[in-house]
C-alpha cells in the first residue's frame, strides 16, 4: 500500500492548498465589497465621533495595511481561530458550533427522506417505464429541480401556516418549553415539518429521477433475463435481484451530495428562520458582519474539500480499476 | 416416430415497432422428441431466440405478443397457462442458459446463492440442503473444489466456469427441456469444446432434450441429432444432421454449411474458398409475399418473387419450404 501513502499525502496537499486559495480569496472579496464595517460598528455602539472610529480601527486592526490583516487572519485560521463576531460580540467558532445541529438535523432528515421515498419512487416508475405513474414521476422531478426552494417555501408557508394553519411559520420551538422534555422535542418535531419537506422535495425529484434511470437500467441486463428464466417471480426480480444492484449508484451520489448539504439548506432556514448556519449566515450578511461571513464560508469550503476527499480516497480503496495519480 | 414432448405449433410472434408490426416468427412448427439434441440455425435475426423465448414465454410484452399457436409440453399447451403456472415450468420443467456468460449471473450475489434459490424456489427443503445442492451441481458441471467456489461471485470467474455455472444453475432441477441459445459463441474455442462436451454428457447422463440454438453449423454437426434451419421468423427446412448435411435441399441451408471453414492438416492440399451469402437478413416489417429468402437467392425465379413457398417432405423426416423442390417433385 505504499503507493496509497503516497496518494493520501498529495491528496492532502491538493485539499489544504484548495482550502488556503478559498481563505484568501473570502477575505478579499469581503475587503472590496463596498461599505466601512466601521461605520456600523460605530453605529451599533451608538454614535459616530472621529476618535471613535479611530479607536475601533485600532481594536480590530483594521488599520493595518490589507496584506498584514490577511496574514494575521491565517495564522489566526491556523491556530482554530475563526475571529470575532462584530454583531454578537462572541467567537464566530461558537456561532457555527451552535448553529451546526439544527442544520444538520434538517438537512439529514430532509435527506434521508428523500433518499427513501425517492428511490421507491423510481423503482414503482421504472416497472411500467411508459406508465402514468412514471410521466408523473418525470414532471414532479422537472417540476422539483425548476421551482426556486424559496418559492417552494413560501407556498408551503401560506397554504400550510397561514391559510390552513397546520404548522408553525416560523422557528425551531416554543420559547416556553424546556428543552430536553417531550413536549420540547415534539414542538421541534412539528416545526420541522414545513422545511425538511421543503428542502426534500428537491433531492426527492433528483433521487426518483436518478432511481428510474438506474432500475430501467438494470431491468434491462442479461441477469434479470436469467432470473426470470429461473422462474421467479416479478416481486423478486425486482425488488431482490434488480433492486441491490440499482442501489450502488443512487448510495455513490448520495454520499457525493453530502458534501452540498449546507448550501441547500441557507435558503430553506432563511425562510422559515430555522435557527441554523443558513440564517446565521444571512443575519451575518445583513449585518454586515464580515469575520461570521468569512467563518461560515471557511467552513463550507472545509466540509466540501474533506468530503470530496473522504470520496476520493474511498474510491480509491473500494475499486482498484481507479488508480488516482499512478501511471502504470 | 414417439410422441413429442414438446410441441410447438404454428407459432407466430409480433412486435410492434416504429415502422408498423413487424412478423418475428410465423407459422413455426417444430417437434421435440425424448433424449434428442435438436439444432436451431440461422443468421442474427431469423428467429432462434425469439423462439427460444417463446417456448419460456419470456417474450417482452409489449412491444412484442404471441399472436398464435400453440406450445405444447406433455400436451399442456403453454400459451394457455396461467403465469403462475409458467413459473412452475421454467426453471424446472424447462430452463434455458443464455449466450452471455459474463453479464447473465447476477454480480451482487454468490454463485451457491444463485444455485440455491432455483432449487429452494421449486423443491422447497432448506437452505442448507439446497446449498448442498448447488454445490453437488458445481461438481457435476466440473468446477474444481466446489464447496470453495460456491461461496465466490461471478467476477471472480472466467467467462467458460460461468457457463458452467449457468449450466449447473439451469439443471439444478432437472428439468425436461434446456434450451441453449448459442451458448458457447462468448467463448474461445477450447472452452467452447470443453462445454459442449459437457452438455453432451449431461444430456446422456439426465435424459433432458436439448435445443441447441447456433449460428455455427458446425456446432450443430458436432452436439445434433436433427435440425431446423430458419430464415426471416420461418423454417425453411428440417432433418436429421446428417441428412441435411450431405444433402442440403434449400439454397440458404447451402449458403449456412459452405460458410463453416475446413481445418486441413496438410497445407499442400489446395485451400477452399469460404463461400457466403450475400446480403442480409430483412428488415421484418417489410417481407413481401415471396419466399423471403428470393432477394438473396442466386436460384430465386419469378414465382419465388410472388409466392411464398410451400413445404415439401423430400425424405424421411426431411421438410423443405422452396419452389425449386416444388418444380422437381419430391
Amino acid at each position: 500500500m505504499a503507493n496509497f501513502s503516497i496518494i493520501v499525502v498529495k491528496r492532502l496537499f491538493n485539499a489544504a492548498a484548495l482550502i488556503l486559495a478559498v481563505v484568501i480569496l473570502n477575505f478579499l472579496l469581503i475587503h472590496i465589497a463596498p461599505g466601512d464595517i466601521v461605520d456600523t460598528i460605530a453605529g451599533e455602539m451608538g454614535g459616530i465621533s472621529p476618535e471613535l472610529i479611530t479607536q475601533i480601527r485600532a481594536e480590530y486592526g483594521l488599520d493595518k495595511p490589507l496584506y498584514e490583516q490577511l496574514a494575521l487572519y491565517v495564522w489566526k485560521i491556523l491556530q482554530g481561530d475563526l475571529g470575532h463576531s462584530f454583531f454578537y460580540d462572541v467567537p464566530v467558532v461558537e456561532l457555527i458550533w451552535d448553529a451546526l445541529p439544527q442544520t444538520l438535523l434538517l438537512v439529514i432528515t430532509a435527506l434521508s427522506l428523500a433518499l427513501v421515498i425517492g428511490t421507491i419512487l423510481g423503482v414503482i416508475a421504472a416497472r411500467r417505464p411508459n406508465g402514468a405513474f412514471s410521466h408523473f414521476i418525470t414532471v414532479l422531478a422537472l417540476v422539483g429541480f425548476s421551482a426556486p426552494v424559496f418559492w417552494t417555501g413560501i407556498m408551503f408557508l401560506i397554504a400550510f401556516a397561514s391559510f390552513i394553519p397546520l404548522f408553525p411559520p416560523a422557528g425551531m420551538a416554543d420559547p416556553g418549553l424546556e428543552p430536553g422534555s417531550l413536549d420540547y422535542y415534539l414542538d421541534v418535531l412539528h416545526h420541522m415539518v414545513l422545511p425538511v419537506v421543503t428542502l426534500a422535495l428537491i433531492y426527492l425529484a433528483f433521487y426518483s429521477r436518478l432511481s428510474r434511470a438506474s432500475m430501467l437500467d438494470v431491468l434491462g441486463s442479461d441477469y434479470i433475463r436469467t432470473a426470470r428464466a429461473k422462474g421467479l417471480s416479478d416481486r423478486v426480480v425486482v425488488y431482490k435481484h434488480a433492486l441491490r444492484n440499482a442501489l450502488i449508484p443512487i448510495v455513490t451520489i448520495a454520499g457525493l451530495q453530502f458534501a452540498q448539504i449546507l448550501s441547500g439548506a441557507v435558503l430553506v432556514e432563511a425562510v422559515f428562520t430555522w435557527p441554523g448556519l443558513g440564517t446565521l449566515a444571512l443575519e451575518a450578511i445583513l449585518r454586515r458582519d464580515g469575520p461570521t461571513i468569512l467563518g461560515i464560508l471557511f467552513f463550507s469550503a472545509m466540509v466540501v474539500v474533506i468530503f470530496n476527499l473522504l470520496t476520493d480516497l474511498t474510491y480509491n480503496l473500494i475499486d482498484p480499476r481507479i488508480r488516482i495519480g499512478s501511471k502504470e | 416416430m414417439a410422441e413429442p414432448l414438446l410441441e410447438i405449433k404454428d407459432l407466430r410472434v409480433e412486435f410492434d415497432t416504429r415502422d408498423g408490426v413487424a412478423t418475428v416468427i410465423d407459422g413455426l412448427d417444430i417437434s421435440l422428441y425424448p433424449g434428442e439434441i435438436l439444432g436451431i440455425v440461422g443468421e442474427s435475426g431469423c428467429g432462434k431466440s425469439m423462439t427460444a423465448l417463446s417456448i419460456m414465454r419470456l417474450v417482452p410484452v409489449p412491444p412484442g405478443r404471441i399472436a398464435k399457436g400453440t406450445i405444447r409440453l406433455d400436451g399442456e399447451d403453454l400459451l394457455q397457462v396461467s403465469e403462475k403456472r409458467m413459473r412452475g415450468v421454467r426453471g424446472n420443467a424447462i430452463s434455458m442458459i443464455f449466450q452471455e456468460p459474463m453479464t447473465s449471473l447476477n454480480p451482487v450475489f454468490s454463485v451457491g446463492d444463485q444455485i440455491a434459490e432455483t432449487i429452494l424456489l421449486h423443491e422447497g427443503g432448506s437452505k442448507r440442503a439446497a446449498w448442498q445442492r448447488a454445490v453437488e451441481m458445481l461438481d457435476a458441471v466440473g468446477i474444481p473444489v466446489p464447496e470453495v467456489r460456491a461461496r465466490e461471485y461471478p467476477h471472480q470467474m472466467s467467462g467458460g466456469m460461468r457457463q458452467r455455472v449457468m449450466i449447473a444453475m439451469a439443471l439444478a432441477c432437472q428439468p425436461r427441456v434446456l434450451i441453449a441459445d448459442e451458448p458457447t459463441t462468448a467463448l474461445d474455442v477450447t472452452v467452447q469444446a470443453q462445454i459442449f462436451d459437457l452438455l453432451k454428457d449431461l444430456q446422456k447422463k439426465t435424459g433432458a432434450v436439448i435445443v441447441l440454438i447456433t449460428h455455427d453449423m458446425g456446432a450443430i454437426a458436432e452436439m445434433a441429432q436433427r435440425v431446423v434451419v430458419m430464415y426471416a421468423g420461418r423454417k425453411v427446412e428440417d432433418g436429421p444432421v446428417d441428412e441435411i448435411l450431405t444433402n442440403p435441399k434449400h439454397p440458404y441451408t447451402t449458403g449456412l454449411i459452405g460458410c463453416v471453414p475446413h481445418l486441413s492438416a496438410d497445407p499442400s492440399e489446395e485451400r477452399v474458398p469460404l463461400t457466403d451469402i450475400p446480403g442480409v437478413v430483412p428488415p421484418m416489417t417489410r417481407l413481401g409475399q415471396g419466399c423471403p429468402f428470393a432477394p438473396r437467392c442466386s436460384e430465386a425465379m419469378d414465382k419465388c418473387r410472388l409466392e411464398m413457398p410451400t413445404q415439401s417432405v423430400v425424405g424421411e423426416d426431411h421438410r423443405v419450404s422452396c419452389w425449386l423442390i416444388e418444380n422437381d417433385g419430391p
